[in-house]
């Protein structure tokens, strides 16, 4: 799509860009480039010479179990995220899409939390969850749970995934409840009419109308998870204990931080930024989807 | 609708009363934690309802920060946190605003690279490509500096192609009708285009200070001064210190106070909240 009718001049247009277009290459191609040649480069223990290595950095990275493992716990952080949010936002949206008197106060009262901030949302949960004067820890100890996430992994997982969901509930629920908005009123009559209860309803014609949303979701869900989590990561558990919150996105940061080795941690960003990259593209595809539909 | 009476319609309310008090119980707690004595929380004694050292606990925390060696007052934190958000939204807004009306309403050698040089950045988040950032960022001085602090993160087209799908939606006749009057690029931008892009720079403003405000991974590795730390950094600090010294009244009310202006631009603009959530995300 092109305008029909626009200005004539040699210079104005290029002055327009030019701020944007240095910002641009200055702090987004220079890094990026930058840390795909460090990616192929290896470095010695001092920082003296370094030398071209194609892959090798690539190869010892994969033959790395621990990285492996950091593979897995994101895709799992992510899909637990991603599940448990929306699934609980879907049902307050469906909820909150019914004639109820005072949708707006409801709609009100559940927005807000995509303001607060994943760190902040990590010193929230790590307060009411600590173990020895966490408010809920208390409740947990009188039920016989053995709750310590400070030494007990597992836990540890549990409560970043809670944390992050917690989060992420606001913003699910706001593009379910515009979903189930558009989904024309008349098509839930005549499923009314034909017999079918509520329940089934739901099954065979919300749920399947609401299905570009949900695929949407899972998406921006997904990639939130890769990225978002490290601040809550970051003040809860640190990537402890052990290593069982350790995300990708975790690992480039505390790697690159004892500032051990430059080339790994230049190839665990580009190993990421493929990541992104296909993420964006299945999403994309499905955005233009929408469009012609 | 349907049949939408009676106990279904309870149910609803219920459920979204029990989803409402779920998303609300963790900010409750902090209230509460922020008003009591840290002696009483720290060994887990702390009670449900509020306590009595609500102004003592905000004084300090506002104005004198926490009694560790790395105090400082939240108050300052809160301006760099500020400054940086408006730094970053206004500066985004205003340098896509430019080259959008540039790409649009111009014809020129190279036009279409350019726009796709920019529509690239789309694709990644500063978190892959941090280290390098900060290398350029530490070689140009611009550690512990606002301009370190925002310039890498104004770096991305979102708003850019917002500004030129809005522009394609402009009818011509407009530009022709001004330049029957005599207007040449200059005044058309400033007397009709921006008028008419209002809404939407609000409503990306609003996004735009949020995302910018609660910045983490960024600020935390390029400020080093206790004094250039934004509040999102500072709260981390608070509560690095061995568990027994968290002063955790203080830093429930650093978490409250870091959760103010962004959750009152939500709530207080919530129309152009959410156009500008949609917006952005297509």
């Amino acid at each position: 799509m092109e305008k029909q009718s626009v200005f004539q001049s040699k210079l104005l247009p290029y002055a327009l860009v030019a701020p944007q277009l240095a910002i641009v290459l200055i702090f987004f191609y220079w890094p990026a480039v930058q840390a795909v040649i460090q990616s192929f480069l290896l470095q010695d223990a001092f920082g003296l010479s370094t030398t071209f290595v194609w892959f090798e950095n690539y190869l010892e990275l994969f033959k790395d179990a621990a990285y492996f493992e950091a593979i897995v716990r994101t895709f799992a952080f992510s899909f637990a995220i991603a599940f448990s949010s929306l699934s609980f936002a879907l049902l307050l949206a469906v909820m909150a899409d019914k004639p109820l008197r005072g949708v707006t106060l409801y709609r009100t009262l559940l927005i807000w939390p995509y303001a607060v901030a994943p760190p902040v949302v990590g010193v929230l949960f790590i307060f009411m969850l600590h173990p020895s004067l966490g408010v809920l820890s208390r409740y947990l100890r009188a039920l016989g749970v053995d709750w310590n996430p400070l030494l007990n992994g597992d836990q540890a997982a549990l409560l970043i995934i809670l944390a992050a969901a917690w989060k992420q509930i606001s913003y699910n629920f706001l593009f379910f409840l515009a979903g189930l908005q558009a989904i024309p009123k008349s098509v839930f009559e005549a499923a009314a009419i034909d017999g079918a209860r509520p329940m089934r309803r739901f099954w065979t014609v919300t749920f399947p109308l609401l299905s570009p949303t949900i695929f949407f979701l899972l998406v921006i869900n997904i990639v939130y998870a890769f990225f978002e989590t490290f601040g809550i990561i970051d003040t809860m558990t640190r990537g402890g204990p052990g290593k069982s919150t350790e995300t990708l996105v975790y690992k480039v940061y505390s790697d690159g931080l004892l500032g051990g080795n430059l080339g790994s941690s230049a190839a665990q960003s580009v190993i990421l930024m493929v990541i992104v990259i296909v993420l964006t593209g299945i999403q994309f595809r499905f955005v233009e989807r929408k469009v012609t539909y | 609708m349907v049949e939408e009476e009676g106990i279904r319609r309870y149910v609803a309310h219920i459920i979204l009363w029990i989803g409402i008090a779920i998303v609300a119980f963790p900010v409750y707690i902090a209230i509460i934690a922020s008003t009591q004595d840290n002696a009483a929380i720290a060994n887990g004694q702390m009670s449900l309802l509020p306590g009595g050292h609500f102004f003592e606990t905000y004084y300090q925390t506002l104005f004198v920060g926490t009694s560790g060696s790395t105090r400082e007052p939240v108050l300052n934190m809160m301006l760099n946190s500020l400054i940086m958000a408006m730094m970053i939204a206004v500066g985004k807004i205003a340098i896509s605003i430019i080259s959008a009306y540039g790409i649009v309403y111009f014809r020129f050698p190279f036009r279409m690279p350019i726009f796709w040089i920019i529509f690239i950045t789309l694709m990644l988040p500063v978190e892959v490509r941090i280290y390098p950032t900060y290398k350029i960022v530490a070689d140009l001085h611009l550690l512990d500096s606002y301009a370190g602090l925002s310039l890498p993160l104004i770096a991305s087209a979102t708003a850019t192609l917002l500004f030129r799908q809005f522009f394609m939606t402009v009818p011509d006749e407009l530009l022709e009708a001004s330049r029957i009057d005599g207007a040449g690029p200059f005044r058309f931008f400033w007397d009709t285009l921006l008028p008419l892009s209002r809404t939407n720079m609000a409503a990306l403003f609003v996004i735009l200070f949020i995302l910018g405000w609660n910045q983490y991974l960024w600020p935390l590795l390029i400020t080093t001064r206790d004094d250039m730390q934004t509040i999102q950094v500072g709260i981390r600090k608070m509560i690095t210190t061995t568990d027994a010294l968290t002063e955790w009244p203080v830093v429930m009310a650093t978490a409250l106070l870091a959760m103010l202006p962004p959750i009152f631009v939500v709530v207080a603009m919530q129309k152009l909240f959410v156009r500008g959530l949609v917006e952005t995300e297509k």
